[in-house]
């Protein structure tokens, strides 16, 4: 996964609060090996409602209502997103596993107070426009306006790496390996008995 | 003195290997479960060449693509290719691995978070994470419990850890005591309603007070279960009592020594008396009367007794307009076409003996299916003779699998159709393209069934429980 740090994009509006993973991605798409793409797949059954992102093909950051993906921990969902090309969602509030999810696979879920995401979504209206994010500065560059989101940290760190945990991980694979012995000595119940 | 801890805090210290500065933690992982929809992460494991860091703690079970139609390993020949080329892929998986897993023909086959707990694998005081929300079912034992996505199953896979960031936490505490017919799914979609679908975002909720002591084990399942819908990663309660005796003497749970050992190491699993919460919500239980959602998401809830919402937002008349409801009339009465009994959150014993006390000697007006949570509760129900009691009534009894709650192998509510649901999700098209979905207990389900439309249960249960 390539990091980023600054992006800009086009920007739509997608007027609706709690769209969740469901909507996002249908289960029965889930089979598909990722390898296949899963851009096809986003926001499927809404299709006939006139979706953002069916009206503006090339957009890159979605606007969006309060607890955007909600539900399901599907990665799925996160998949379709960046697979049809989307950089960035920015709402008032992620459902949590979605924006550890998006983290994981480049896509950055930029929290914005709700003052913010009014003013976003006046400015954008129906319509699309060239958006900057800055992820360091934690900056949303709009025309003229200039505002901020959140991101805790750690997501900030690893967008902006690109990092693999699992690569990350293996720095601390003596600490792993003692705990897992300490764990063994001192709690051995923890270990499921032969059944 | 040391400070005072949450359950959160001493779950989380325990498990915690490294912490970086930027607040990230590295946790141990006690207990994996995978499942059909783990094949993303089993690939990142392929694509690396990695194996699987500690398969004697990881799980694997055939849920969310199982067939309901056919007994055991026949069910394969039910499901679409793509359904067994996943089922298989599973199986293969976790062959390649040393995985033990549960496959369609295993007796102990079923839903993941109804199999942990009752095979004895969830103990309190463990770590817990599988490749799905609904993780926090978990929790009821006093587990660390959590659902993840296919990167973060891949890390479990190839290193038993996982990195998180500790939530801030949430003491939800319920008073008084709840009134006949009122139970935890009652409890759960209430506190949804009240605090939003994101009300908890960024929480852990601890469950406590009297209530919430005085809930069987599979009632605690479901009230954490359903945390998620309220946007809470993890939901826990302290290990007690009933959580032990339920405990005791599962297939994989501690026995002997180990077991000594354990009831030691649980005794501490409490929050301790001056701990405290980042929040603190405070419920009469004593207030509740039975909730079921009337729009597209969790917390669109109401007591059955209400109307239904003035659409004064474009969010409320949206919601109507795809249920096919008029705002300001009466919730009960609303005419069901059909009803569903299953899913990881009631599909329990318990829940089944409340479906079946309601539709005991009584007619469904609508077609139905009753999806037991495992294949051995299956067994257990028809040993009590509840499936005979389903089938009188009119509703098909079926195998356990995730089912008509994600609308797999054509368990679907048709478009326009409205079910009345012991599921946990009434989002859009969740039970099938157009579907309309109304959340309620098992219970509610089984009175929907046999009005045809939605009911009070309580005056149904007269003499009854």
């Amino acid at each position: 996964m390539a990091g980023w740090s600054n992006h800009t994009g086009t920007a739509v509006v997608l007027p609706r609060e709690n769209v969740d993973t469901d909507q996002i991605i249908p289960a029965r798409f889930m089979a598909t090996p990722r390898s296949e793409g899963y851009g096809p797949f986003l926001f499927h059954d809404l299709r006939d409602e006139g979706f953002p992102t069916m009206r503006v093909p090339g957009a890159e950051v979605l606007v969006a209502g309060r607890n955007f993906g909600c539900g399901s921990s599907r990665e799925a969902a996160v998949y379709a997103l960046v697979d049809a090309g989307i950089r960035a969602v920015i709402a008032p509030s992620f459902g949590d596993i979605f924006a550890g999810n998006a983290v994981n696979n480049g896509l950055l879920p930029a929290r914005v107070d709700d003052c913010t995401a009014v003013t976003l979504v006046s400015a954008l209206g129906t319509g699309q426009a060239d958006l900057t994010l800055d992820i360091p500065s934690r900056r949303i560059m709009l025309g003229d306006l200039e505002l901020s989101f959140e991101l805790p940290d750690p997501a900030a760190t690893k967008l902006i790496n690109g990092w693999d945990d699992i690569d990350l991980t293996r720095a601390h694979a003596e600490q792993i390996e003692s705990y897992r012995a300490s764990r063994e000595a001192t709690a051995q119940w923890v270990w499921p008995r032969a059944g | 003195m040391s400070q005072p801890r949450t359950l959160l805090d001493k779950l989380w210290d325990t498990h915690e290997v490294t912490r970086n500065a930027d607040g990230a933690s590295l946790l141990w992982v006690d207990r994996h479960f995978v499942h059909e929809g783990s094949h993303h992460a089993f690939a990142k494991l392929a694509q690396r060449q990695q194996g699987v860091a500690a398969p004697d703690l990881t799980f694997g079970v055939v849920d969310h693509y199982a067939p309901t139609q056919g007994q055991g390993a026949a069910r394969l020949m039910r499901a679409s290719a793509e359904v067994r080329r996943m089922i298989e892929q599973l199986e293969a998986n976790c062959a390649n691995h040393n995985i033990t897993c549960y496959g369609l023909d295993d007796p102990r086959q079923g839903i993941v978070h109804v199999i942990g707990p009752e095979l004895g694998l969830t103990l309190p005081g463990l770590s817990i994470n599988c490749g799905d929300s609904h993780t926090s079912t978990h929790g009821a034992f006093g587990a660390l419990a959590f659902g993840i996505g296919a990167t973060q199953v891949a890390h479990v896979l190839a290193t038993q850890t996982v990195w998180q960031t500790r939530p801030a936490s949430l003491r939800i505490r319920v008073d008084g005591a709840l009134g006949p017919g009122v139970g935890a799914k009652d409890l759960a979609l209430g506190w949804i309603a009240k605090l939003g679908a994101d009300g908890a975002r960024g929480h852990a909720i601890e469950y406590a007070g009297p209530v919430v002591e005085s809930l069987s084990m599979e009632a605690r399942m479901t009230l954490c279960n359903l945390s998620i819908e309220g946007g809470a990663r993890f939901g826990m309660i302290a290990p007690d009592a009933t959580t032990r005796d339920y405990v005791q003497g599962r297939a994989h749970a501690p026995d002997g020594t180990a077991w000594e050992q354990a009831l030691a190491a649980w005794d501490d699993l409490h929050t301790d008396a001056d701990a405290r919460f980042d929040r603190e919500v405070v419920i009469d239980g004593s207030e509740i009367a039975p909730v079921v959602t009337w729009g597209i998401s969790p917390d669109q809830a109401l007591p059955v007794t209400a109307d239904l919402p003035a659409g004064d937002s474009d969010q409320t008349r949206a919601a109507l307009d795809y249920m096919g409801l008029s705002s300001g009339r009466p919730l009960a009465g609303t005419p069901v076409d059909r009803v569903f009994i299953g899913s990881c959150t009631n599909a329990r014993i318990e829940d089944l003996r409340a479906a079946a006390a309601v539709l005991s000697g009584r007619q469904a007006r609508v077609p139905g299916m009753v999806s037991p949570g495992s294949s051995q509760i299956k067994a257990q129900a028809e040993q009590e003779g509840l499936d005979r009691i389903f089938a009188q009534a009119g509703l098909e009894w079926v195998a356990s699998g995730c089912s008509m709650c994600v609308g797999m192998n054509g368990d679907l509510v048709a478009a326009g159709e409205r079910c009345a649901s012991t599921t946990n999700r009434n989002f859009r098209g969740r039970q099938g393209p157009g579907a309309r979905t109304h959340l309620m207990s098992p219970a509610m389900v089984a009175a929907a069934a046999v009005t045809g439309e939605i009911t009070d249960v309580r005056p149904m249960l007269k003499g009854r429980i």
